[in-house]
């Protein structure tokens, strides 16, 4: 104790920070160039057999399909929706249609579960619009909650031309 | 010279800091890393939707095509024609097969950009069909704006 207090003004030591900064530096540049940034993805999930059209056989349970007709524009957006043949306004409203038809229940053996929609899109449409679609009829958003509506999704066989 | 041969003022020095930022700095990017092994493209655009929320579970051993805006598919990092990719699910299936798992219980997952034509996203999906493919998620950007 009395060799440390008496030679405390001569010993004091500064730190030597370069190795610090070294491996800082490599670390931050290590990570800075392998970072990549990815967005938050999320998925609709289609179960969609090839034989299902033709082999669904009638039930007295099965709801008849929901058909969603999305007609394009010459330049790929979105001219025209119709549902069940009735010309629809936009996405909002044919949540909305959607909902007038299953009602707002989606439990098990809701109607909302039973129910198919069939989207019927023209060839050249842009995806995004399907997307849009398909996000109208599956749910919507209420105070940060999602509320499933319809969840068997399915579409008509490619038509090109 | 004489002072640094001199032997009482040898100091080790504090590491302590250096080890504190680096634990820090290796905390945050592990925490802002993405160790998944999703196939993630920066060609395409994928269209955003409130109700594509992050699944929780994961998808096993899923299948991942990436359709372009111009039309082509993404498969393991090459350019394919739409045409030509039940060459390579036919393999898939192939593979599924030697390790007992039915092509019906692979899922594709289909990265198709906002902009291509539906009709592709249709041409993928029923060209999965005829192999035997029958789950796919669709996927789509979370949009959190209300």
């Amino acid at each position: 104790m009395a060799r440390r207090s008496s030679s405390g003004l001569t010993d004091k030591v500064e730190i030597n920070m370069t190795p610090m900064i070294d491996v800082v530096f490599q670390l931050m540049s290590f990570f800075m160039c392998t970072l990549k940034v990815v967005s938050p993805e999320g998925d609709f999930d289609i179960r969609m057999p090839i034989a299902a059209a033709a082999a669904a056989a009638p039930d007295d349970q099965q709801v008849p399909p929901v058909r969603v007709k999305l007609s394009a524009a010459p330049d790929g957006s979105l001219a025209a929706i119709a549902m069940n043949g009735t010309p629809v306004a936009d996405f909002d409203e044919l949540r909305k249609r959607i909902i007038g038809l299953v009602g707002a229940d989606s439990g098990p053996n809701s109607l909302a579960e039973k129910t198919e929609v069939e989207f019927d899109a023209d060839y050249a449409l842009k995806y995004a619009n399907v997307v849009k679609a398909i996000t109208a009829v599956s749910g919507k958003v209420e105070n940060g909650q999602v509320v499933e509506l319809i969840r068997k999704i399915k579409f008509t066989p490619p038509k090109k031309g | 010279m004489a002072k640094r041969n001199g032997g009482p003022s040898n100091t080790e020095i504090d590491m302590t800091p250096m080890i504190d930022m680096t634990f820090q700095l290796i905390t945050f990017f592990m925490f802002v890393m993405n160790f998944s092994e999703a196939e993630q493209d920066d060609r395409i655009q994928l269209p955003s939707s409130q109700l594509a929320k992050p699944a929780e579970g994961v998808i096993e051993k899923p299948i991942t095509l990436q359709l372009t805006n111009a039309g082509s598919v993404i498969y393991a990092g090459e350019l394919v024609a739409v045409r030509d990719i039940g060459a390579y699910l036919e393999r898939e299936k192939t593979v599924m097969i030697d390790e007992n798992r039915e092509p019906n219980s692979a899922t594709i997952i289909v990265r198709a950009d906002g902009r291509a034509q539906t009709g592709e996203v249709q041409d993928i999906i029923r060209i999965c069909q005829e192999k035997g493919f029958e789950r796919f998620a669709l996927r789509a950007q979370y949009d959190d704006r209300r």
